[in-house]
């Protein structure tokens, strides 16, 4: 492990495309093992990939599609190695199966998905929805978004540590623009650094359960070849890992794997806050947009508005009572989403205010002047 | 006393009984394959067993060891997964002709090129039994399934040539009724190193039998099996015309090449030198 470390970055700031800086992420994170197919805007993350995962010690491979990619990563995160992979699109729907096989045998990995529109490759939030709901059967995920090349960083380590300790895929969602976007990157001392890894079972393995947990919700999770000799099965299954269908133990296993997750979303809810304390008008975006609003929103306060913003990085779970809370004096939210209104619905179900749906599928970004004048018509 | 089966070691004798049908050549593929891993003295904590879905990926979940099992078609990307990440591991995919040859037949062929460390075993019953006996990629011509009620009109795969052509380093073809060159065929795979490929014939007595043969009857369905097989040794003394619908079994190929994982580790110490501390 220390040889390996040799080949991390050192500690300082970098000029660096939002790709390379996932790809950095996912090594301080621990990622060992990437697999994936290649695919515009992404493929730059598997191409660095190719060289630095040879450095670490670690494993890339380009799969044959984006079936295989998902599928090798949970054989590798069950033989304990940090698993994920890079795609957009297309490609990310492909993978909705493994994803469903991720949730349902709890394994650890990390998706990251550079949207884009369809065909020509610009940017776009279309997969908002598909992140949450794209697996088959019910289920919940963890799905981040970053705005700028720092938190592609520093993102893809909570994605990784979220996906230990949950036990679950965490999606990273970013779009072209931030993908792509050259700035300046500032990597942490080491020690900085929070690092997490899976719980493993501390009982023999004639005492081990797979699949009972404790409090969290969350089942110890043994390693390939350590002689615990798990049965790992997608159908419904008990917990020795036996699949053996009864209602009653379908229904609590089904209730466990979501509720590990929906009882922790404040917890997991990440974000930040702008001018909100006395605010008339929030704006709620997420990703690149985000950049845009903060500017709106700084415009609209020049010109003594009260306007505010949240930027969201986490977007699934969502987190109610926080958002609730946040949104409570607020008398208009305006979310801009680059797409046809997807997220605007789960702000709609949450805060029971007049909400403003700003959509875009142009391919490019808000500028700020385009959420100002929003800003400025509706106060 | 008690009589306790030899292998009884290596299952999960408390969830017995297994689903598979009277005459099925699954638990016959089982029994010969954990005689193999027994007589290697292989650690079983060292294994790990990968099925898709399928009745034979099924016996996995009545394997005693650490396995995998549950996405149709996934069994090969999930072992080229598990042996990368820790190539100390021996992965033994067992699978089926859908399994294998249909839907997870992109990953079978890429496996197979890269030459991944894992023994693979295709319980070849030339059709879907799990599903109720549909068509399959292996299913020869003129054979009546559930979805080829007047005969089957496509071209099946031969499973062996396809495996050969896309790289595997060693492949042979047995049924479940050549018992000893199938286990010295199951223990060959195991030792080797690379991509190995078994296929092996089996009868299919509640779907196949019922459907093609009129008949679910164990024997009949086996004896069709021999019927319609030989060996690589006899087929050689017999014309094209005397061979015409019978299955050619035989250790067709084996040949020596470096792994996927044996020719990635050399690249480790050439991109540490590449790479600069700024």
């Amino acid at each position: 492990m220390e040889e390996e470390k040799k080949y991390l970055l050192s500690p300082g700031n970098y000029f660096m495309m939002g790709n390379e800086a996932i790809v950095e992420g996912a090594l301080y994170a621990g990622c060992r093992f990437f697999a994936a197919y290649p695919i515009t805007p992404a493929s730059e993350i598997g191409e660095r990939m190719s060289t630095r995962m040879l450095q670490v010690g670690g494993v890339f491979i380009q799969m044959e599609d984006e079936l295989g990619s998902i599928s090798s990563l949970i054989g590798a995160s069950f033989a304990g190695k940090k698993a994920m992979t890079a795609t957009s699109d297309v490609g990310f729907s492909l993978m909705q199966e493994g994803l469903s096989y991720g949730v349902n045998c709890e394994v650890p990995l990390v998706v990251v998905n550079v949207q884009r529109t369809r065909g020509f490759i610009h940017s776009a939030h279309a997969d908002v929805m598909q992140a949450r709901w794209g697996p088959t059967g019910d289920h919940q995920m963890i799905v981040l978004i970053a705005s700028s090349v720092q938190e592609l960083f520093d993102l893809q380590i909570e994605a990784f540590n979220l996906s230990e300790q949950y036990r679950n895929p965490v999606i990273l969602l970013t779009e072209e623009m931030t993908a792509h976007m050259r700035e300046k990157l500032t990597i942490p001392p080491i020690e900085e650094i929070k690092i997490v890894n899976r719980k493993k079972p501390t009982v023999p393995p004639e005492k081990y359960l797979p699949y009972a947990a404790d409090e969290s919700g969350v089942p110890p999770m043994s390693t390939f070849g350590d002689g615990y000799n798990v049965l790992y099965t997608m159908n419904p299954h008990d917990e020795r890992g036996y699949n053996v269908w009864s209602a009653e133990i379908y229904d609590k296993l089904v209730r466990r794997i979501s509720n590990k997750i929906k009882r922790d979303a404040d917890r997991i809810f990440r974000y930040k806050v702008d001018f909100l304390d006395d605010s008339e008008v929030l704006v709620i975006s997420y990703g690149v947009t985000a950049r845009s609003a903060l500017e709106a929103v700084r415009r609209a306060r020049e010109k003594g508005k009260r306007a505010g913003h949240i930027k969201l990085n986490t977007l699934w779970p969502s987190a109610e009572r926080t958002i609730r809370e946040l949104t409570q004096r607020a008398k208009k939210v305006i979310v801009p989403e680059m797409n046809m209104g997807q997220y605007v619905l789960e702000i709609e179900r949450i805060v029971k205010r007049e909400i403003i749906s700003l959509t875009k599928t142009t391919g490019y970004p808000f500028s700020a002047q385009e959420i100002f004048e929003e800003i400025e018509r509706v106060l | 006393m008690t009589y306790q089966h030899p292998l009884s070691k290596y299952v999960r004798v408390d969830r017995m009984p297994h689903i598979f049908c009277p005459g099925c050549g699954c638990g016959q593929i089982m029994n010969v394959m954990l005689q193999a891993v027994d007589e290697l003295k292989r650690d079983i904590n060292k294994i790990v067993f990968v099925g898709g879905v399928g009745c034979n990926s099924r016996q996995v979940c009545w394997i005693n060891g650490y396995a995998m099992h549950g996405l149709h078609g996934r069994a090969f990307a999930w072992a080229t997964g598990i042996v990368l990440a820790n190539p100390e591991l021996k992965v033994i995919v067992l699978t089926g002709d859908g399994d294998c040859a249909a839907i997870g037949g992109n990953h079978f062929i890429h496996s197979a090129r890269r030459n991944i460390d894992m023994t693979v075993v295709v319980c070849n019953n030339f059709n879907y039994g799990m599903t109720g006996g549909q068509a399959a990629p292996t299913t020869p011509l003129g054979i009546h399934t559930t979805t080829t009620p007047f005969g089957n009109y496509e071209n099946p795969f031969d499973l062996c040539e396809l495996a050969k052509a896309a790289g595997a380093t060693y492949v042979s073809r047995w049924s479940t009724l050549t018992y000893p060159q199938l286990f010295r065929s199951f223990k060959k795979g195991i030792e080797r190193k690379g991509f190995s490929f078994i296929e092996v014939l089996s009868a299919c007595p509640t779907n196949y039998g019922r459907r093609e043969l009129k008949s679910s009857d164990p024997l009949v369905n086996m004896n069709n099996i021999k019927e319609i097989t030989i060996t690589e040794k006899k087929a050689s003394k017999l014309s094209p015309e005397e061979l015409k619908g019978k299955i050619i079994l035989g250790d067709f190929y084996e040949v020596e090449k470096p792994t996927f994982y044996e020719e990635y580790k050399k690249l480790i110490e050439p991109a540490r030198k590449k790479f600069k501390k700024i």
